[in-house]
């Protein structure tokens, strides 16, 4: 019954959505604004069959449909409904009618709020998203249909992978998807300018905070990844450069490089064509990150393996790239751009150079995690670059990025005087040079290490110089406190002074990956019940094992007790969990966290009567600063994107209680 | 105008000269070949202390793990040829017998292949277990530790 009605809504889909798209192209060229509005009404309708697929492929899910092959893979009877409805995003097909349930629902509400105004660019975004959206439709209905039926129906599903059936399984995708899909919209309005010629900023300033709220989703999803991997996956680390991350992170760059090239455009009416490009390039990056995971073209830890899928993918790329450099070299004439560089020490030199070490850092990780396959095309041997490669080729050019984060901001636009630079950073950079010194001698030693404290102090002076000068001298002029002056300003230019606050989060998370790399111990041992072992100040004690039935598994966990200097200091209770019809057990890690070190004990191995186990340790220091960093960005970009009404009520409120 | 641009052009082809050495001296330190079993013992000699990848099928019952000492041995094999393989430390969570790994490291002089980091690899195909499991019988393995006691 859900098998039958799901695929007929599917194919439904695929033909209301193909009409959404020719129709509203036909209404743009003949001027027929009937053609336009019955195109978005058909836009609505996709969101609302989509709608319904999503509910009946839950359904199915929640209620243990196992005649639905997708179903019997991906759930069983025993689990959390929780993870039963995570069960939507498991596995491939469903992950790819989640991804395409977003994009009709952001084509929905692109339409929404935008269908009776922009009347010459409309109907061409409509048309490339719903294009977007037919990609995604046809792949499921005639490639990976999530509502095939399996023949005999099984008595109980396979369930997810273990390792998913965790809460962060019901965040991190999500967050990661939303980012993704994201991007499709100023992209779509950027293809749209293209078409239509009108290459102004009208497609810029539209969909500005739609990018903003894509990168901040992708953010927020990429940092959100590796907290999860961090606490649950037992390796002690947080990022491995495994292509799947590698697939997220390349247009994350190329997404950053686009916020801030617009700016210079908006500004100083240049880098028209580039601004194209990167957001060309971000989508496909998308796409292509796509690729790398659904095709199982490179091994990874999330990939899930399938072949057609992945001709079907690179099909869809090679179009998309197609057809965006085919228009941007159609338009050419008209985007030579007006404006010119004045001075090498500017503002938009600074952006340029920005962008690109953003679009090199890119190319670096592309470059790394394709070389696996280019080496078999060109030389026939299989060689690969692993970590030792990115770490060297990404952290000169992260800190060339952190230098840049504090000079550009403060640089004046066109030119740069003396008197401008020295205002701006004599104080900040005198402030970093004495931390770092004081940091040396402290016993810092590093060049590396000491060089991106140095750095990052400077970003972190200019910021707070910057906050306290303009806030010093509002509250003197307008004869304000310091408070209300700092809370208006913010006010007043948000989209500046999020800006000012993501990069203080950048820098903040930038200091705890350089800490934690850098001054990471790790220590294992084999050890008898109520012996210690000693790592750093900390010595820690294993007191036995024991083992313990969960509702789904079977728990094995070694009682500990960490001492810091002697006194003790917390219990751990590091593990491993045994699954039926998993012949691996999974780590079950525990940690003390702490804001400045975590202390964090894996059980690697035990004797299975329980006399010894094998106890991995590590110390990992200020390795929290890492999601700390990654929540004051995402409080920059609330602060940057919030709606101008909203923020103004909330100061209203404040100001109303009584002081 | 001309002198004006020439300027741009010159600082941008030094930074993007120096992107495109930073990437060739990364690639050239960090470069390792990926072997299977039979290339590795055909060409051991020839690349020994090179780092190098090789990846194959744990060997059934050749896993053998020494807890005092850390140290882990085991067989790679890919059908035809066959590694030895000793590593120090445990194995991550995938790695078992009969499944995929990837070792990296590098050929010893003794005669094995010194293993710095094992990747196991998740089995690319689900398939049903012969013999079912049940929760008891994960149960029965851990009896003489297990405790009916929360935590």
């Amino acid at each position: 019954m859900i098998a039958t009605l799901g695929g007929f809504v599917l194919f439904l889909a695929v033909g209301v959505t193909l009409y959404a798209a020719v129709a509203s192209v036909i209404g743009a060229r003949q001027g027929r604004e009937d053609w336009v509005a019955s195109s978005r009404n058909a836009v609505l309708a996709h969101f609302c069959l989509v709608t319904l697929a999503i509910f009946l492929l839950e359904y199915a899910l929640i209620t243990s449909d196992f005649s639905l092959r997708y179903v019997a893979n991906n759930s069983t009877r025993g689990s959390f409904t929780r993870y039963k409805i995570a069960g939507l995003w498991g596995s491939l097909e469903g992950s790819i009618l989640l991804w395409e349930w977003l994009q009709s629902l952001f084509a929905a509400l692109v339409v929404a709020r935008y269908g009776d105004r922009h009347k010459q660019l409309m109907p061409y975004v409509q048309a490339v998203l719903q294009g977007i959206s037919v990609f995604f439709l046809c792949l499921m209905a005639f490639g990976v249909n999530p509502f095939t039926r399996v023949f005999p129906v099984p008595p109980d599903g396979r369930g997810l992978n273990p390792l998913l059936e965790v809460t962060d399984m019901l965040i991190h995708p999500l967050l990661l998807y939303l980012g993704y899909v994201g991007f499709s919209v100023p992209y779509a309005f950027a293809m749209a300018a293209l078409i239509t010629g009108r290459l102004s900023d009208e497609w810029l300033s539209i969909t500005r905070r739609w990018t903003v709220v894509a990168w901040v989703f992708l953010t927020c999803g990429i940092f959100y990844g590796g907290w999860w991997s961090y606490r649950t996956l037992g390796w002690g680390g947080y990022w491995a450069w495994d292509p799947v991350e590698n697939a997220s992170f390349m247009p994350w760059l190329t997404g950053t490089a686009f916020i801030h090239s617009v700016m210079v455009q908006e500004r100083k009416r240049m880098l028209r064509v580039w601004n194209l490009v990167l957001i060309t390039l971000t989508f496909s990056l998308v796409i292509f990150g796509t690729f790398l995971t659904r095709s199982g073209i490179l091994g990874s830890v999330h990939a899930f393996a399938d072949g057609p899928v992945g001709v079907m993918f690179l099909s869809f790329l090679a179009l998309i790239l197609f057809f965006s450099f085919g228009l941007i070299a159609y338009r050419s004439e008209k985007l030579k751009g007006h404006g010119e560089l004045d001075s090498i020490v500017s503002r938009e030199s600074a952006f340029l150079l920005n962008n690109l070490v953003l679009v090199g850092i890119c190319f670096t990780v592309f470059l790394g995690t394709v070389f696996p396959l280019l080496s078999e095309a060109v030389r026939g041997a299989k060689i690969s670059v692993g970590t030792p490669y990115f770490n060297r080729v990404s952290v000169p050019l992260g800190m060339a990025l952190l230098l840049l984060m504090g000079v550009g901001p403060l640089m004046a636009w066109g030119r740069a005087s003396l008197n401008n630079l020295k205002r701006n950073f004599l104080k900040p950079a005198l402030g970093a040079v004495a931390a770092a010194a004081i940091l040396y001698a402290l016993g810092v030693r590093e060049a590396e290490t000491l060089l991106a404290f140095l750095f990052a102090f400077f970003v972190i002076g200019t910021v707070v110089f910057e906050f306290w000068v303009a806030t010093r001298t509002r509250a003197r002029t307008m004869s304000e406190g310091l408070l209300t002056a700092f809370a208006t300003l913010l006010l007043k230019s948000r989209r500046r002074y999020g800006g000012l606050i993501v990069h203080l989060g950048v820098v903040v998370a930038i200091i705890g990956i350089a800490v934690s790399s850098v001054y990471k111990v790790e220590h294992e041992q084999t050890l008898k019940a109520g012996e210690s072992l000693s790592i750093g100040r900390y010595s820690v004690r294993f007191d036995g094992l024991a083992a313990g039935e969960r509702p789904t598994h079977i728990l094995v966990w070694a009682n500990m007790m960490a001492f810091k200097d002697g006194k003790p200091l917390h219990e751990l209770v590091p593990g491993q969990r045994f699954y039926p019809n998993q012949q691996s057990p999974f780590a079950s890690v525990d940690a003390r966290y702490h804001w400045n070190e975590d202390l964090y004990v894996i059980l690697s191995a035990f004797e299975r009567d329980g006399s010894s186990a094998t106890i991995k340790v590590l110390i990992n220091p200020m390795i929290s600063w890492i999601w700390i960093g990654g929540g004051i960005i995402l409080l920059g970009v609330i602060v940057a994107v919030l709606p101008e009404r909203r923020l103004a009520l909330l100061a209203v409120r404040t100001r109303e209680q009584p002081a | 105008m001309k002198g004006k641009k020439l300027k741009y052009v010159v600082a941008g082809g030094i930074v993007l000269a120096a992107l495109l050495g930073l990437i060739f001296s990364g690639v050239k330190e960090s470069m390792v070949y990926f072997y299977t079993p039979t290339e590795l013992m055909a060409k051991r000699e020839s690349v020994q202390g090179k780092a190098l990848r090789v990846g194959g099928m744990v060997v059934d019952g050749s896993i053998r793990w020494d807890p005092q000492n850390l140290l882990l041995t085991f067989q790679l094999t890919d059908g035809q040829g066959t590694v030895f393989v000793r590593h120090k430390g445990t194995a991550p969570d995938l790695f078992k017998e009969g499944a995929g790994a990837v070792v990296e490291g590098a050929w010893s002089p003794e005669g094995y292949f010194r293993s710095s980091n094992i990747m196991a690899k998740h089995s690319e195909e689900y398939k049903p277990p012969e013999h079912p499991e049940t929760l008891e019988s994960k149960k029965e393995v851990f009896k003489s530790i297990l405790k009916e006691a929360k935590q």
